[in-house]
């Protein structure tokens, strides 16, 4: 059996190769689905498989950059990317993002980096978690009684109805989200969303993709691909900064790299098949399970947190798998029945 | 003469052997650990180049690492998109339904 171990260059030992490309899989499909990275599944996937920690970070995110740029390929070709608005966020994620290291710095300097890091992560997915259900459990309630707005149809909470009353120049209009807004708006959403992740040492994903649908206002269908184009090109910054450090093992990013592009096809055509409102309920879910095994981590229950993401990994993966492939034997039908009809007649 | 040298190097010797414990008590913060990629145990040329690169120019290392990656994800999209545009579903149009 020793076929199924590949040699790595740098780190300096054999590692079971199939388990990157399942994991790379999953991940691909994760991240496709909800635009996000997935550094809080990959890296402790990684440590399974007997990855040295210092390693593993930087392996994973240059493995996000790669899988984040074929999943933004296939999100393009289906019109969910609003490069625009991508390209004046990514002005805020990067100021953001050095403003929230130099927040840990000063944190390091008096000695409560970690514990305070880990709480504020905890308490931000607790607010994201609820935001997604109250939303939901609202949405619910209003399409029951029959209120719809606009072209959305029911929707819970709307406080970027609010955010677009805001009339600072420069008012821009974004075409492939549908909506006008201060450019200041989607600048300073991606600034505190980049100080947060800059502050708790993630890509930022986890937290992008719904202040994009609940204070910019974009459809989710356009915040995950948009937030899949910031994610690409932080992560190509990442990777860069992180082998600057010597951090990486390429030959691991690329074999997880392929089992992800045939995953981020399987996620990013699922949300084809998905409804808004089931991208962000799947979304709320995944964000619970990190949460509940950040808790785990911190309490130094670490078997059952592994045991906790790896579960989620498998369960919302499934959930998308069999989305995709149900919508998509649903397609191939109608359109055979189409083209049978079309001879027939 | 000779004596000198015998205990210029027992000096020497000396510093060497306590500088470690010498820096542990100093009490500083540790600095980054350093790698060394082990060249001796590979036999593939290529790897042997990168990890050769990533021990003697980890600046040019980073900037490979950084472009494989980016050529590597447009290759693996492309293909990926030349096999999905042969499953027969359409892949150019979508509607947004949100509930």
């Amino acid at each position: 059996m020793d076929w199924l171990y590949i040699y790595m260059p740098i780190a300096g030992f054999k590692i079971f190769w199939p388990g990157l490309v399942l994991i790379g899989f999953s991940v691909g499909v994760i991240g496709g689905f909800f635009g996000m990275g997935g550094a809080w599944m990959v890296t402790p996937g990684l440590n399974i498989l007997g990855f040295p920690m210092a390693f593993a970070i930087g392996t994973d995110i240059a493995h996000i950059a790669g899988k984040s740029m074929i999943a933004t390929f296939r999100h393009g070709k289906f019109g969910n990317v609003d490069y625009k608005l991508g390209f004046v966020m990514l002005v805020g994620t990067m100021i953001g993002i050095e403003c929230g290291a130099r927040i840990v710095m000063w944190l390091e300097r008096i000695g409560q980096v970690g514990r305070v890091v880990r709480w504020v992560y905890v308490v931000f997915l607790f607010l994201i978690a609820l935001m997604v259900f109250v939303d939901y459990a609202k949405a619910v309630r209003k399409k029951k009684r029959g209120i719809v707005e606009g072209e959305k149809g029911a929707e819970g909470i709307t406080w970027y109805k609010t955010l677009h009353r805001i009339k600072i120049p420069p008012m821009v209009h974004f075409k492939t989200a549908g909506f006008t807004c201060s450019a200041w708006l989607p600048i300073m959403v991606s600034y505190a969303t980049g100080v947060l992740a800059g502050f708790l040492g993630i890509g930022g994903g986890l937290l992008r993709m719904p202040a994009l649908v609940y204070f910019v206002g974009c459809p989710t269908h356009i915040a995950v691909g948009t937030d899949l184009f910031e994610v690409m090109i932080s992560g190509l910054y990442g990777a860069f900064t992180y082998s600057l450090k010597g951090r990486i093992e390429l030959v691991a990013v690329f074999i997880m790299l392929t089992g992800a592009a045939i995953g981020a096809q399987i996620g990013t055509v699922a949300t084809k098949y998905s409804k808004g409102y089931g991208i962000r309920v799947a979304f709320g879910s995944a964000v619970v399970c990190c949460m509940i095994s950040i808790i785990l981590k911190q309490l130094k229950y670490n078997l059952p947190a592994a045991i906790l993401i790896l579960g989620a990994i498998t369960t919302i993966s499934l959930y998308i798998m069999i989305t995709m492939f149900r919508g998509a034997a649903a397609e191939l039908r109608e359109k055979k029945a189409r083209m049978a009809t079309a001879h027939s007649s | 003469m000779r004596g000198i040298k015998k205990k210029l190097h027992g000096i020497f010797g000396l510093i060497f052997a306590l500088m470690p414990s010498l820096a542990w008590a100093g009490g500083k913060k540790a600095s980054m650990l350093v790698v060394v990629a082990d060249t001796r145990r590979i036999s593939n040329p290529i790897f042997h180049y990168f990890a050769n690169l990533y021990n003697t120019n980890i600046t040019l290392f980073a900037l490979w690492a950084v472009v494989l990656t980016a050529l590597y994800g447009c290759a693996l999209g492309l293909l990926m998109d030349f096999i999905m545009e042969r499953t027969g579903l359409d892949l150019r149009t979508r509607k947004i339904i949100e509930h």
